[in-house]
């Protein structure tokens, strides 16, 4: 008896502990950096659960398109600088909340090889209305380009490149 | 102790990811451009002419800023994340 209680105590004490990560990590896992493929609608099921308010919700997906510059690209490979990176990010979440009144934001970024199609990142922003979540998107994505110290190599039938600049 | 560290197509000029610099007291950007110099006269060049960003202990950076031991410099390329 006193077996199955101390049982059920350390499964309480288990729920207790992945509840406590769950609400310790809720704002660092809106900013993430992964090797690992992610689903959008996944992602998206998240943000709506950040509030009851949210009434719209706009996405940027980022995918490895074959052509650029006139070149057939066989792979992509993102590197970018760790801890500093996810900084940026999180700079550019808190950011997006402040000035354009959005609920919410998550951004996810891939790194390592990615082929043709695949994701590579993904902006939610999630708010009352619609036109503050399209607009802090659309900031969110360049912010990102701009500031986050993450790099691309494309590999085309030339050889391997660093990208240098990005549209 | 100084860590610097090189990214992206730096590595390559560099010809390592990282490295460790022994300073006696704090020193320029200058400085530490004829530091790598001795092993990498080309990355000493690319820093000296501005081509690309500097971060120490991960805030943006600039030629005046000071750096102290216990430092982590990085040399970072322009970036290109996104798609």
């Amino acid at each position: 008896m006193m077996g199955m209680k101390w049982h059920f105590f350390h499964l309480f004490l288990v729920d207790l502990k992945t509840k406590g990560n769950v609400m310790s990590t809720t704002t660092e896992s809106k900013i993430r950096i992964q090797l690992e493929n992610f689903s959008v609608s996944d992602e998206i099921e998240t943000m709506k659960k950040v509030s009851r308010n949210i009434g719209g919700i706009t996405t940027f997906l980022g995918t490895g398109r074959e052509l650029s510059k006139g070149q057939n690209i066989a792979q992509l490979n993102f590197e970018h600088y760790p801890k500093m990176a996810e900084k940026k990010l999180e700079e550019i979440r808190q950011q997006a909340i402040k000035d354009h009144g959005i609920i919410d934001m998550s951004i996810i970024h891939r790194i390592g090889p990615i082929e043709i199609g695949e994701n590579i990142v993904l902006i939610v922003a999630v708010g009352e209305h619609r036109k503050e979540t399209f607009v802090a998107c659309e900031w969110a994505i360049a912010e990102l380009k701009r500031v986050t110290p993450i790099w691309k190599r494309e590999t085309t039938t030339h050889g391997e490149v660093w990208v240098q600049d990005t549209p | 102790m100084i860590t610097v560290k090189y990214f992206a197509s730096l590595k390559a000029i560099a010809e390592k990811e990282e490295e460790q610099i022994e300073v006696q007291s704090s020193i320029s950007m200058d400085q530490l451009s004829d530091i790598i110099s001795k092993t990498s006269p080309k990355m000493a060049d690319i820093i000296r002419d501005n081509k690309i960003m500097i971060s120490v202990n991960q805030e943006m950076a600039d030629a005046d800023t000071v750096i102290h031991d216990g430092d982590e410099v990085a040399f970072l390329p322009p970036f290109s994340g996104g798609s």
